[in-house]
């Protein structure tokens, strides 16, 4: 996709600058010029959101940082002085918090489309690879994001998290002391999470770059999953037509986040976190937040400790492979009759094992979550073998085709199940 | 997606809705029993705090409450400000003044006591936990800053997503309202109380330590035109003043929040429908001129 490039210095200041840094050059060719298949859906707008919610958090979370103290003693009440007495505090705060739910609804949405799409598939395996380590950082700096307000959910959340190192052999009770700063979740474990929770997102930020970097060498997969041919049939200019639409869809979004934001702000919180950090006092029912809620049913689904904590980890990073699970030849499960069951029950599946992760561990739902724990790994190993001899459904010639035949109203069979499936060529 | 693939997500969801029916039973077996839902002026898109209520709660908190239980957040300036009871600054100022509050050291290197000012905070009825604890039989009266926020029941599934659209989140207040009226005789066969514990049926575990802390007619409220207090002066509607006071104090920006909200929001539907029409245009030819779908 990173062909020739189009752009053209208007002015002699611009081919001065163009001729010794061509950053205009660079932004013109990756935002403007960019070629982007006529076919993407709304789906395709997520990968904007994120960027958006990133800058989101991190203007809101420089500013909340001017007024919060890291001190075991004074975080919880400083995060009330932000709440009370600072201009705006409350907004800022709120942004905030609700921000860090709204980029997971965000991620996971953008994640999902990767999977049905099979955008992970060559050559975008290390665009893929690149968002999975993404992900692994935002769950990090989301944990100690929700350790700073020092409540008791955060206190007990913390405890629970990093205990898990502990059943590491050998290594596990180093580490968890080398995390906590001492024999317990405390003062230093506080400044830590803090000064790590101001670093990772302009790491994040850094690894944004190699994402975007990456897909702007192999361009955006579409939902036909059929490369671009033509780029003047296929594709459009980023702008104006990505951009506007991506614009439309960050709007909508935003609409969405000003609605908890506004009406609904502990919504996606928990009430006990408005109870000061107490180490004598253990909540009855330590629960994550609802974006951990999948993986942390995992681990507790496995009745040893070591034995959770690596499903879990297994949970995560089984999506790193998912370029080499997947057999299939055909990269959109729209033309995977079986594939695309398999994904919805996978959805399910995912959702399933959120509520259980919400529920207390005991009776019928460690079962439950036991069985939908072999569900969810299930998936890997079924996309496995079904690509193997799966029958998929025949692929347009081309992206231009394929929203052609949409147009005429599907003159074939082979048009039916195109369209049929998803609604590919809308938006 | 396909009728097929579509069916296997019903099914998903229908197996996540049996699941949940066992919830309540669960919170039953663990002595919780769900606090009725009141209606609160400050509910939902439009909601305010109504004035005259927020200043009973006031009479109440200060009168009854504040004996035990501090609130350590809020400051008599509170009072005064726009969103809240919206006292007078003068009466803030009055009201301030009968609280003695610890200050210093002075020039000579001694604490002293002086009236409050506008801008103390609420001083504790305790020095310290263990003077509280001490004073009420071991148990600790909870601080009433952020206590509306902190008190919650779980809605569980399905409800939990209706509660987006229908903007249900006064769990605290409702829950607070319960309790406040929840004191009654231990049923038949509940364990017989020891010192120290009361039967509530609200309380997780129906066992609190709280003694019943308020009763018909003990605060007077102010007297409209024809000598009667407009509200009736029952444990009722204490609760129900008093936990709108702990709303405010746990959120004295609920007002400011709810309004810009809805004029954000307005102003994001509007310019969603401006960006669509245009996206449309934008969208309705390829750069050459050749229709694009």
């Amino acid at each position: 996709m990173s062909g020739h490039s189009s752009y053209v210095p208007k002015s002699g200041i611009e081919r001065w600058l163009d001729a010794r840094l061509p950053i205009v050059r660079l932004m013109h060719d990756s935002a403007v010029s960019y070629p982007t298949p006529r076919n993407l859906n709304y789906f395709w707008t997520f990968g904007g959101i994120l960027t958006f919610m990133l800058v989101a958090q991190i203007v809101t979370g420089i500013i909340l940082a001017m007024h919060y103290t890291p001190q075991s003693t004074l975080a919880f009440n400083s995060v009330e002085h932000i709440m009370r007495d600072v201009n705006y505090g409350w907004l800022m705060r709120y942004l905030h918090a609700n921000g860090a739910s709204m980029f997971f609804v965000a991620v996971y949405v953008h994640i999902f489309r990767g999977l049905y799409y099979g955008s992970y598939k060559a050559p975008r395996e290390v665009l893929w690879i690149l968002g999975v380590v993404i992900f692994l950082l935002m769950m990090a700096t989301a944990f100690m994001g929700y350790v700073l307000p020092w409540g008791q959910m955060s206190f007990w959340g913390a405890t629970v998290i990093t205990n898990l190192f502990s059943a590491l052999p050998v290594i596990g009770e180093t580490i968890v002391t080398f995390l906590w700063g001492g024999y317990s979740v405390d003062n230093p474990t506080l400044n830590r999470f803090f000064s790590l929770h101001y670093l990772l997102p302009f790491m994040i930020f850094g690894v944004v770059i190699l994402h975007i970097w990456a897909l702007h060498v192999v361009g955006q997969n579409n939902p036909t999953g059929v490369e671009v041919k033509n780029v003047a049939k296929d594709t459009v200019p980023f702008t104006p037509y990505a951009t506007i639409k991506d614009v439309f869809a960050m709007v909508v979004f935003t609409i969405v986040f000003s609605w908890f934001v506004f009406y609904q702000p502990n919504f996606m919180g928990h009430a006990d976190n408005y109870i000061p950090a107490n180490p004598a006092v253990t909540p009855s029912h330590i629960v994550p937040e609802w974006y951990f809620l999948p993986f942390y049913a995992i681990l507790r689904a496995i009745p040893d400790k070591l034995g959770g904590v690596v499903a879990m980890g297994s949970a995560i990073v089984v999506l790193a492979f998912l370029p080499w699970i997947d057999t299939s030849k055909v990269r959109s499960m729209s033309y995977r009759p079986i594939a695309r069951q398999l994904f919805w029950a996978f959805v399910a599946v995912c959702i399933g094992l959120g509520y259980l992760g919400a529920m207390p561990a005991e009776g019928g739902y460690v079962t439950a979550s036991q069985i939908f724990t072999v569900l969810y790994f299930g998936f890997f190993v079924a996309l496995f073998i079904i690509g193997l001899f799966e029958r998929p459904q025949a692929l347009p010639n081309s992206i231009a085709d394929s929203v052609l035949d949409t147009l005429k109203g599907g003159s074939g069979a082979r048009l039916a199940t195109a369209t049929a499936s998803e609604p590919n060529a809308k938006g | 997606m396909t009728t097929t693939s579509f069916r296997l997500a019903l099914a998903g969801l229908a197996a996540g809705l049996t699941l949940s029916l066992t919830v309540p039973s669960a919170l039953a077996a663990e002595g919780r029993v769900e606090p009725p839902a009141q209606s609160w002026s400050f509910y939902g898109a439009f909601g305010k705090f109504d004035r005259a209520q927020l200043q009973r709660g006031y009479k109440v908190y200060k009168e009854v409450c504040s004996n035990c239980h501090s609130a350590t957040l809020v400051r008599f300036r509170n009072l005064a400000q726009p969103g809240g009871p919206e006292f007078s600054r003068s009466q803030v100022t009055a009201l301030a003044a009968t609280f003695q509050v610890k200050d210093g050291p002075n020039e000579q290197g001694e604490m002293f006591d002086r009236p409050g000012r506008a801008a103390d905070a609420f001083p504790s009825p305790f020095p310290n936990e263990q003077a509280a604890r001490a004073a009420n039989g071991g148990a600790y009266p909870l601080d009433f800053s952020v206590l509306a926020k902190a008190r919650t029941y779980e809605r569980g599934f399905p409800r939990f997503i209706f509660d987006i659209f229908t903007q249900y989140q006064e769990q605290g207040p409702d829950y607070i309202h319960a309790l406040l009226t929840g004191y009654k005789d231990a049923p038949q066969g509940f364990p017989p109380l020891l010192p120290g514990q009361n039967y509530n049926e609200y309380m997780p575990g129906h066992l609190i330590a709280m003694p019943k802390p308020i009763s018909d007619g003990q605060v007077e409220y102010p007297k409209g035109a024809d000598g009667k207090s407009p509200v009736p002066e029952t444990v009722d509607q204490y609760a129900k003043d008093i936990a709108t006071f702990m709303v405010w104090m746990a959120e004295p920006h609920l007002e400011e929040r709810k309004r810009i909200g809805l004029f954000w929001i307005s102003l994001m539907v509007i310019l969603a429908g401006l960006l669509y029409y245009t996206k449309k245009k934008v969208w309705a030819r390829m750069p050459d001129g050749s229709p694009l779908h």
